[in-house]
């Protein structure tokens, strides 16, 4: 061996030695700039860390996410064909199929902001400014009823906001939860008494064809297609008639709005007022004028291109009473399948009744 | 010859031709398979063939080579219901067609959350920042300096099998059980950078970045990112495709998919997990009272016969059965893999092929004896923590049936008397 050979020997020795101690490093790369730093590390943690200065209310955050958000997610963040929803599910976590959105299931305001600014919109990412982002979050919080329409979103208020799920997570548990898994010697003779075929994929049809093509028209649709479909049938046989005297009681009981519920109407309206105008010189716009709504036929606004659904059942009658106004605007979709509106719907009852009292007040 | 006969045959033309098999004598059926009068000599045999006469192609002629033109229905499939947009979706490796275990990565399966980016070598930087010594950046060319490693892992989506909890639903190993590949990767371990990075005593977690659009960030624990994590740049001898991270991806052994993090650009030490979206409002389990499991990275043990199966079904009658399929443990190594072929009544030990591998794919056969009766196949993993792959109806009594993620489930083949083969449950 040479003197070098046993040189180098040497000192590989003394590292192994060391190892434990300091780790090996080989001074590769270079430090990185704080300017690079600051603009790749961009995360946001549950606690706000990270979170830059800034702020937005839902009230210019509408705009905004009608302009770079509502064609995915729909303008009031109940998401278009199978893009996420991102408001409402609420007490669904527990049920079939649960709506997960922000609202329902995001434990942090953190994971929104963060997403939002870094992420989105899909295909234009990383353009959102800092208050654009508080903006759109504020928005879509409010959307779930979790911030109020004018109140400012920032890094000072940002942890004020309670998120329903918060607490709806815990750790993997499986070792636990699971231990039966493990540790057992499986049965390997005359496990059962006997075996039955209790379900069978081709009664779905969803799988797509073989050979590679688009799919096939029975692959486009969505398993829960089908439940759809009987559920507007039950719909289409359940809903009852429009009593015949139905315009004349509707206009005697709203002839006289108590001015309060009016007030609070109006501000409920700024949900609908992206595509609902009143009053003198309302246009249509992706909705309906909404004049003289209350208490008359649906459908009759002549210059507006409606939904068949709605078509269909202003043909039937339907008449825009207050009952019926109200489990419309509760939820539209479930009220009238296939309606173009695309409103997630008001949970609260006081709302529902605020807005009919509001629109009672254009005749 | 018609230069299309044999390209993009789906198997149900392949398994019409098995059925016509089931009622005839062994002799005439084979003579019938191989296209001619039974008794009479093969004239693939007797007759000077084009191949055997003329000359084949040079070597200049693919200079990088794809599969055979007769494997062109070898590839990988996207369920287009799944998601509102193939830019932001999943597709599937066809793994009933594949052998052995090692995935070619043209048709390993891809999954993006905005699309699959070009990103050239001399564009890629590799940030580590945070509680560290020294904050790094390196390029392509100082992570080839760093000493490599070479393993073979599986990448499985913690959605694989996922939309079968609340039934049977999808048609096809490919589909039910696609989402996974397994490649033999080369690259610096990540705990070779962190320690030249430095890594501060308070430094509990690692967050990890993609540089595409979607910026894909996972947090992961210090403790496997020291241990076995991988910062790649090869994959089965070749640089990774672009659809699987090029030039550099994260692998995380063992655990679920959406961590091993494509095109890799920013590595954080922090005190904390980040809870960014993708471990928060996705991949996280909700189980039947409403309240969800979170950070539930390891993937249990599981299985599947992947032939025969709804794509491959039996074409060649009764006698000697090939039953293949694959078995694999993010826990560690699988030490044995039972087969049913009664739906779970009785069991039988099936081969190994091979040294099982270290959250590794380990291939499995039974070689048996098929006499034409109806099957119900099902395999059952075991791996070297004693974990016992559970039977669905195990699976739903603790998760229920919401829980998207992890379904490691028994999976059950309806083999029918004509060799045509149905995913169904039973009980």
């Amino acid at each position: 061996m040479s003197k070098f050979l046993e040189v180098v020997a040497g000192t590989a020795l003394a590292t192994l030695i060391a190892l434990p101690a300091v780790a090996q490093t080989y001074g590769l790369g270079r430090p990185a700039l704080p300017e690079e730093i600051a603009a790749w590390d961009l995360d946001v943690s549950p606690d706000g860390t990270g979170l830059p200065e800034g702020q937005g209310t839902a009230e210019n955050g509408e705009m905004i996410f009608s302009e770079n958000c509502a064609s995915c997610h729909g303008e009031f963040a109940e998401g278009v064909d199978r893009w996420p929803v991102l408001a409402g599910g609420f007490g669904t976590l527990n049920r079939q199929d649960p709506v997960k959105t922000v609202g329902s299931y995001w434990p942090y305001v953190s994971t929104v902001w963060d997403y939002v600014h870094r992420s989105m919109p899909f295909g234009n990412a990383g353009t959102l400014t800092a208050d654009d982002t508080y903006a759109i979050v504020a928005y879509i919080l409010y959307s779930n009823d979790l911030f109020e329409y004018d109140a400012v979103l920032s890094k000072e208020t940002f942890l004020d906001v309670e998120m329903p799920n918060a607490d709806g997570f815990y750790e993997d548990d499986r070792e636990t939860a699971e231990a039966a898994f493990w540790g057992q010697e499986p049965c390997m003779e005359n496990c059962k008494d006997s075996v039955e075929i209790t379900m069978l994929a081709t009664v779905l049809d969803v799988t797509p064809d073989e050979a590679g093509d688009e799919g096939g028209d029975e692959a486009a649709e969505a398993p829960a297609a089908a439940e759809e479909v009987q559920m507007a049938a039950a719909e289409a046989t359940e809903e009852p008639a429009p009593a015949a005297d139905a315009d004349t009681t509707a206009a005697g009981a709203m002839s006289e709005p108590d001015p309060e519920l009016v007030a609070a109407g109006e501000d409920v309206f700024k949900k609908c007022k992206a595509c609902h105008k009143v009053g003198e010189g309302a246009k249509n716009g992706t909705g309906p004028t909404l004049n003289g709504i209350v208490g008359h036929s649906a459908g009759a606004n002549p210059d507006f291109k409606y939904s068949n659904a709605l078509k269909d059942a202003a043909a039937g009658g339907l008449t825009w009473t207050p009952e019926d106004l109200a489990a419309f605007l509760a939820n539209p979709k479930d009220f009238m399948k296939g309606t173009k509106m695309s409103f997630a719907g008001l949970k609260k009852e006081e709302d529902q009744q605020a807005i009919i009292a509001y629109l009672s007040t254009f005749p | 010859m018609d230069d299309t006969s044999h390209t993009n045959s789906p198997s149900r033309r392949r398994f019409l031709g098995g059925v016509a098999l089931g009622g005839m004598g062994l002799v005439a059926g084979r003579a019938m398979a191989e296209g001619h009068a039974a008794g009479a000599p093969d004239p693939l045999i007797t007759e000077l063939q084009d191949w055997a006469n003329g000359l084949g192609d040079g070597v200049d002629a693919t200079p990088y080579g794809m599969p055979i033109r007769f494997e062109g229905d070898v590839i990988r499939r996207n369920v287009p219901w799944l998601t509102a947009d193939p830019i932001s979706s999943i597709n599937f490796t066809p793994i009933h067609a594949l052998d052995g275990t090692i995935t070619p990565q043209g048709c390993a399966f891809e999954r993006h959350h905005s699309g699959a980016i070009e990103l050239a070598k001399e564009d890629y930087r590799l940030m580590i920042n945070g509680l560290v010594d020294r904050p790094l950046v390196f390029t392509y060319a100082d992570l080839e300096r760093f000493p490599r490693v070479n393993h073979v892992y599986f990448c499985e989506c913690a959605a694989n099998t996922g939309m079968e909890w609340a039934g049977a639903q999808l048609n096809g190993a490919q589909f039910t059980h696609g989402m996974i590949h397994n490649m033999e990767y080369t690259g610096v371990k990540l705990s070779t950078l962190l320690e030249e990075a430095g890594v501060n005593p308070e430094g509990k977690w690692v967050y990890v970045e993609g540089a595409d659009a979607s910026s894909n960030g996972r947090s992961i624990p210090l403790e496997k990112a020291m241990d076995d994590v991988i910062v790649a740049f090869k994959a089965n001898g070749e640089a990774l495709r672009k659809e699987h991270g090029y030039p550099v991806r994260l692998v995380v052994p063992g655990w679920e998919g959406n961590m091993w993090v494509k095109w890799l650009r920013r590595i954080e030490v922090a005190a904390q997990a980040v809870e960014s979206r993708e471990e928060t409002s996705k991949y996280t389990d909700t189980m039947a009272d409403g309240t969800s499991r979170k950070w539930t990275w390891v993937m249990d043990a599981k299985s599947v016969v992947t032939s025969p199966s709804p794509q491959m079904p039996i074409t060649h009658g009764p006698g000697p059965l090939v039953i293949s399929g694959m078995a694999w443990s993010g826990r560690g190594k699988i030490t044995r893999v039972d087969v049913s072929t009664d739906g779970g009544m009785n069991w039988q030990t099936a081969r190994l092929a091979g040294e099982p591998g270290n959250k590794a794919l380990t291939r499995f056969y039974l070689d048996t004896q098929w006499d034409g009766s109806e099957m119900l196949l099902q395999s059952r993993a075991i791996d070297e923590t004693g974990y016992v792959q559970p039977t669905k109806e195990e699976l739903r009594a603790v998760r229920g049936e919401n829980s998207v993620y992890h379904n490691n489930c028994i999976q059950t083949w309806h083999v029918k008397t004509t060799g045509e083969a149905e995913n169904v449950e039973v009980s």
